[in-house]
């Protein structure tokens, strides 16, 4: 497939967005159940947070219109939500940003009263909002993944590890923006997101790492024999149908070289798992929310390169009638 | 249930790209859909908007090849995997005649759909940005101002060898399906479980059995002369007779 920069930063982009949510929310639920010991909540982090799970979310948004041919016309996107992953996805989408915002809103105007005490636990109306938006943060990885899942004939795309890597790799950034933000703020939650990131990325480091070995190993379904239908193991396309090229040759090649392939093969692994993990602990260890952020920086690039490959790769079966390209 | 399909012989298409320029033409021509518009048309790289194309292959190797000439379009699946996955409902699947269309108002230019095709028979219109296929000639396969010899899709009427055949697929009677059933008509990729509704016919070998018995027959009454006495200057002849 040709990879859209459109939806590569769309995907990488909310992605991010909800990974931090993620964070700032287990955050508070550390908070509420103590684990953190007796802390006051961190306002100004999870206010600063939720505007940059907006941002993100924002400019996710703002980038997939580039995607469309009719921009205006995008709200008829959210209408076949019954069968289409990518309506869900349109609905999700505005939905978990606009209950992340109000949780960020609850703190910023300190409207939280108690709706349930049990116990000695206290349920905050943050806590119950969050835990909505949680719900449609994972729904929304959910739908982006699906988008391409359920794409049945692009056997690089259809298996249950492309949901997997979108939430692993979406947390993954997520969690290490969280670890920079919190350390930006000094708040103590710097160790317990620094933390989950590493770990977030290491799963996601096994998952990705399956999905690029299964994909290695994949055999390919449809051939030139069952494309046109002649029973003979030697077909070879002498004409495709149009000289200049055609949409069929833009959309679903990257026309990159076999070389560049595996350099983005080889360098994204690196910059996604590798080095965020080493710069977080290194980060961590010294206190330093330059190389913290600077974990997030390298890792929001790697995964640009990631989605490109993941798009690269995908081998559209009608691709079999151009071989003459 | 009327399921309207092309049935594309491959045995006498000969690539001459008829129904391409003829799709070309109706569709841009037309009064409805907003053409098919061309980039370059020209110059170098020309590049528009295509319903159908003729591709070729070659089949076997060197001296033992077959040219085949392939003509692509979209194939009206019974199941089509581009109508669930588009976001507006501009695509869909007629139930009446089970034509798979886009309504161009309502469609946003995601080109989910044609990710969504196995075929690649969905291109974006770069004038119109909108998704465009094969529409069957919906516009002019109705059209009672036309006789109904004319009531087919271009692409079939401009067939110079006839190797299109268009109609009903769903009636056992049509003369599509007879030729599918006669001449084993096959889907394209069916491995996807698409069940596309255009069907296409295969090459034959067309060869003249002619056995030795068939010209030498035993009772070939030309053979009852040659069986004839063998001739002795002993015997007299006819005019030994007459003299």
């Amino acid at each position: 497939m040709h990879p859209a920069f459109s939806v590569i930063f769309l995907t990488t982009l909310i992605g991010a967005g909800q990974g931090l949510f993620l964070a700032l929310y287990t955050g508070q639920v550390y908070a509420t159940f103590g684990v953190l010991g007796g802390e006051m909540p961190p306002v100004a982090l999870y206010v600063t947070g939720s505007l940059l799970v907006a941002l993100l979310m924002g400019l996710g948004l703002f980038a997939s219109f580039f995607h469309l041919g009719r921009p205006e016309r995008a709200w008829r996107a959210a209408t076949k939500w019954r069968t289409s992953w990518l309506a869900r996805e349109v609905i999700v989408l505005p939905a978990f940003s606009g209950i992340a915002v109000i949780w960020g809103a609850l703190y910023y105007f300190g409207i939280d009263p108690v709706v349930l005490v049990a116990g000695a636990v206290s349920i905050h109306l943050s806590l119950v909002v969050g835990a909505l938006a949680t719900a449609l943060a994972f729904l929304l990885y959910l739908c982006t993944g699906m988008i391409y899942a359920a794409i049945r004939f692009i056997q690089e795309w259809a298996t249950p590890l492309t949901v997997v890597n979108y939430l692993l790799l979406g947390g993954a950034s997520g969690f290490t923006l969280s670890a920079a933000l919190a350390g930006s703020q000094d708040s103590g939650l710097v160790t317990f997101y620094a933390m989950w990131a590493v770990i977030i990325t290491l799963i996601g480091f096994v998952t990705r790492m399956y999905s690029l070995r299964r994909n290695a190993k994949l055999k390919m379904k449809s051939s030139a024999c069952t494309a046109i239908g002649v029973r003979h193991p030697k077909i070879k396309q002498i004409s495709q149908g149009a000289m200049g090229g055609s949409f069929n040759t833009r959309e679903f090649f990257h026309h990159q070289t076999p070389q560049f392939m595996r350099m983005i093969k080889t360098l994204f692994p690196i910059a996604v798992f590798v080095l965020p993990v080493a710069l977080l602990v290194i980060g961590w260890g010294n206190g330093s929310v330059l190389l913290l952020a600077l974990a997030f920086v390298v890792q929001y690039l790697g995964l640009l390169a990631e989605r490109w490959f993941f798009f690269a790769q995908a081998n559209h079966p009608q691709n079999i009638y151009y071989q003459a390209t | 249930m009327t399921q309207l399909a092309l049935v594309i012989d491959l045995n006498v298409c000969v690539g001459c790209s008829a129904c391409v320029t003829s799709c070309k033409e109706w569709n841009t021509s037309g009064e409805s859909g907003g053409g098919m518009s061309d980039k370059n048309p020209y110059g170098k790289d020309p590049t528009g908007t295509f319903f159908n194309r003729v591709q070729t292959f070659e089949v076997g190797e060197y001296p033992k090849t077959e040219t085949v000439h392939f003509p692509k379009s979209c194939l009206h699946c019974e199941d089509p995997p581009c109508v669930p996955v588009c976001p507006t409902g501009a695509s869909y699947k007629r139930k009446e005649d089970g034509i798979v269309l886009v309504d161009y108002d309502k469609c946003i230019g995601c080109k989910y759909c044609s990710w969504a095709c196995p075929y690649g028979a969905r291109e974006i219109d770069e004038k119109q940005k909108v998704m465009k296929k094969c529409t069957l000639c919906v516009d002019r396969i109705y059209d009672m101002s036309l006789p109904e010899s004319r009531r087919k899709p271009a692409c079939v009427l401009a067939c110079p060898t006839s190797a299109r055949l268009f109609g009903d697929v769903h009636d056992p009677d049509s003369a599509v399906s007879v030729a599918i059933n006669e001449r084993g008509g096959y889907q394209l990729q069916p491995e996807w479980g698409t069940r596309p509704a255009n069907h296409y016919l295969p090459r034959r070998k067309t060869k003249a059995n002619v056995s030795d018995e068939a010209l030498h027959r035993v009772d070939n009454p030309l053979k009852k002369e040659e069986q004839r006495a063998p001739v002795s200057s002993d015997l007299p002849t006819l005019d030994d007779f007459l003299f």
